[in-house]
């Protein structure tokens, strides 16, 4: 079965070509080198006697010799193995419309689709944030609506289990400003200032900001796999038809445990933090924790405290409305799912920074 | 088509997870050269998990599977159609029929396409449906694709689990034609699970009944119809089959 393909002329004609050998897909680097030697020559037809396999890509490069010669006839097929001839009267009708590929895209295209995929962006961020309102005002109205065990639930998932890997990471942020800190300002003879430094960092921003991002990739990318898989299982679809809007019982009750624990583990992470700096400006910096402490109440006011409180449950909505809108927009597919979580965590910690940016501009113009 | 060459040769296969419990047992079946083989059986019978032994997905306890066409040394080349298509949804439908090629020979990147456009057609489907993905896809076109994926390497042996389930019986006797044809121009062997009766009596040479893990009767379907084995009987004989016949 491995007779090495060949490709000449027929003996007595030229205008003949009698292929010999096996014409099968293993073959087909020869395969093609040959048909792209005999390009030049417009058979009348191909003389098949001397095949000894053809499988559907041999026979489709007899059809292209074939359709290539001879100009506006194409060239005939002559002793046809009867075991191949259904599969050559087969090919004959294949390819006939050439379909154009669309493979190349202009600059002006993909810029256009990117600029409405932004729109779409702001546009469904917007629409979860409304739907999830209307769910909110519904629920006021009517409080024994609430899913209140589901709540709970995720509350547990998203903030109970979550509490010493955040501990553990702010622990290590702080640890390490007050390192920096100590050995840099060391020089100048400043190293009291450390406490101010980790103190008003992690209060007003690093706190708030560790714990976002990691919630982003912790909960919000766990929403949005969770809620895309019950779109593509048709249950959200399932939900709507028995009436229950998908918003009240399966968004808001992740977003209310997120917007609840994230001011949790805020306060819990910005605590770690100055312990762990509080440790280390005792055990490498040489200051006592009686005086890191005093140390503190003069750095620090309660205003910094909560500056960083604030922005919590905002930074939480922002997430939770990113996974669900992403989750919402998960297709059929596996590879959807990973897209749309990918896209749920690189853009709910985008927005989380952005964010963080303007709250820093307004409590700035508000003087805390 | 049928010839007296075997295409798989099966002696006493034994196959079960764990336990004393064997799914198939002691199961001998020829399946000849260039016939459409058709299998049913009780669901959860064992029918997926004789073809998952045959395809190699499953090992066996004991006995024979032997595929005489084979070359010396290597595995048989075989296509499979599963249940659900198993498309990989990553790639378009072009690209799934492509994957096969690519992976077991180095074709230009022109003659790919032509070549995969080329088997799209032979299963009855536009050039254009290519660049689809698989959740842009009907059921019937699904099965259609997958049928191309399963047929990209002009394999001599196809192996179809359940091909026309989820089909409307127009579209199921569309598929069970397409295969029919199929088979009559490249001249592979089949083996397909099926529970399609219509399937079974329009395109299968021969039928295959397996119950308590044996072959319960084998053989032309009348010859089957006839089989005094009380599965079998209830089986062909149920109402639902009779409704079948009654149409007939």
């Amino acid at each position: 079965m491995t007779d090495t393909p060949t490709l000449q002329a027929a003996a007595g004609d030229p205008r003949v070509l009698a292929p010999g050998g096996a014409w099968t897909v293993a073959n087909v680097e020869v395969l093609e080198r040959l048909c792209r030697d005999a390009q030049q020559q417009t058979p009348r037809a191909i003389d098949l006697s001397g095949v000894t396999a053809i499988d559907t890509v041999g026979a489709w490069l007899f059809e292209k010799l074939a359709r290539h010669g001879a100009g506006p006839v194409e060239a005939s097929f002559v002793g046809v193995p009867e075991s191949y001839s259904g599969l050559l009267r087969e090919v004959r009708e294949l390819n006939r419309q050439t379909p154009a590929i669309g493979r190349a895209r202009s600059f002006a295209k993909w810029f256009d689709e990117h600029a409405r995929s932004l729109t779409d962006d702001v546009a469904s961020f917007l629409d979860m944030l409304g739907a999830l309102g209307l769910a909110l005002l519904r629920t006021l109205r009517h409080p024994t609506s609430f899913r209140f065990i589901p709540t709970v639930y995720q509350l547990g998932r998203v903030g109970w289990q979550a509490i010493p890997i955040m501990a553990l990471i702010t622990f290590l942020i702080g640890a390490i400003i007050a390192q920096q800190g100590i050995f840099h300002f060391r020089k100048f003879g400043a190293d009291s200032y450390v406490v101010d430094l980790v103190a008003i960092l992690v209060l007003r921003e690093i706190g708030v900001l560790i714990v976002a991002i990691m919630v982003a990739g912790r909960s919000g990318s766990a929403y949005t796999a969770e809620l895309g898989s019950m779109k593509m299982r048709e249950e959200v679809d399932a939900l709507v038809t028995m009436g229950v809007d998908p918003i009240s019982v399966l968004v808001l009750p992740r977003v209310a445990a997120l917007v609840i624990a994230l001011p949790i583990l805020t306060f819990l992470g910005s605590m770690a933090a100055l312990y762990g700096g509080g440790l280390v400006a005792w055990l490498y910096g040489g200051m006592s924790p009686v005086i890191f402490i005093s140390r503190l109440r003069e750095a620090v006011s309660v205003n910094s405290f909560e500056v960083g409180m604030w922005k919590a449950p905002f930074m939480a909505l922002v997430i939770g409305v990113v996974a669900a809108c992403e989750g919402f927009r998960v297709k059929g597919s596996a590879e959807s799912l990973g897209l749309q979580t990918t896209s749920s965590v690189v853009k709910s910690i985008f927005l989380v920074i952005v964010l963080d940016g303007l709250f820093a501009i307004f409590f700035a113009a508000i003087g805390m | 088509m049928a010839s007296d060459e075997l295409a798989i040769r099966i002696r006493d296969l034994v196959v079960g997870f764990g336990g004393p419990h064997v799914v198939i047992d002691h199961l001998s079946l020829d399946i000849r050269k260039g016939e459409i083989l058709g299998l049913v059986g009780a669901s959860g019978g064992g029918k997926s998990v004789l073809m998952r032994s045959l395809i190699g997905l499953l090992p066996k306890r004991s006995g024979a599977i032997e595929f005489p066409q084979a070359a010396n040394g290597g595995g048989i080349r075989r296509g499979v159609l599963f249940q659900q298509g198993a498309l990989f949804s990553a790639l378009n439908a072009r690209q799934n029929v492509q994957f096969p090629l690519r992976e077991a020979a180095r074709l230009s990147p022109a003659l790919l396409d032509e070549v995969a456009n080329a088997k799209l057609q032979m299963v009855g489907l536009s050039a254009a449906d290519g660049d689809k993905f698989p959740s842009e896809l009907s059921g019937g076109m699904t099965k259609r694709v997958a049928l191309a994926r399963a047929l990209a390497l002009d394999p001599p042996l196809l192996f179809l689990d359940e091909p026309t389930s989820g089909l409307d019986p127009i579209a199921a006797g569309e598929f069970d034609t397409l295969i029919k044809t199929l088979q009559a121009t490249l001249g592979f062997t089949v083996f397909m699970i099926t529970h399609d009766l219509n399937s079974l009596a329009a395109i299968c040479n021969r039928v295959a009944a397996l119950a308590d893990g044996r072959i319960a009767a084998l053989g032309p379907l009348p010859s089957v119809l006839e089989s005094d084995h009380p599965w079998v009987r209830a089986y062909f004989h149920g109402a639902r089959a009779q409704m079948l016949h009654l149409e007939a």
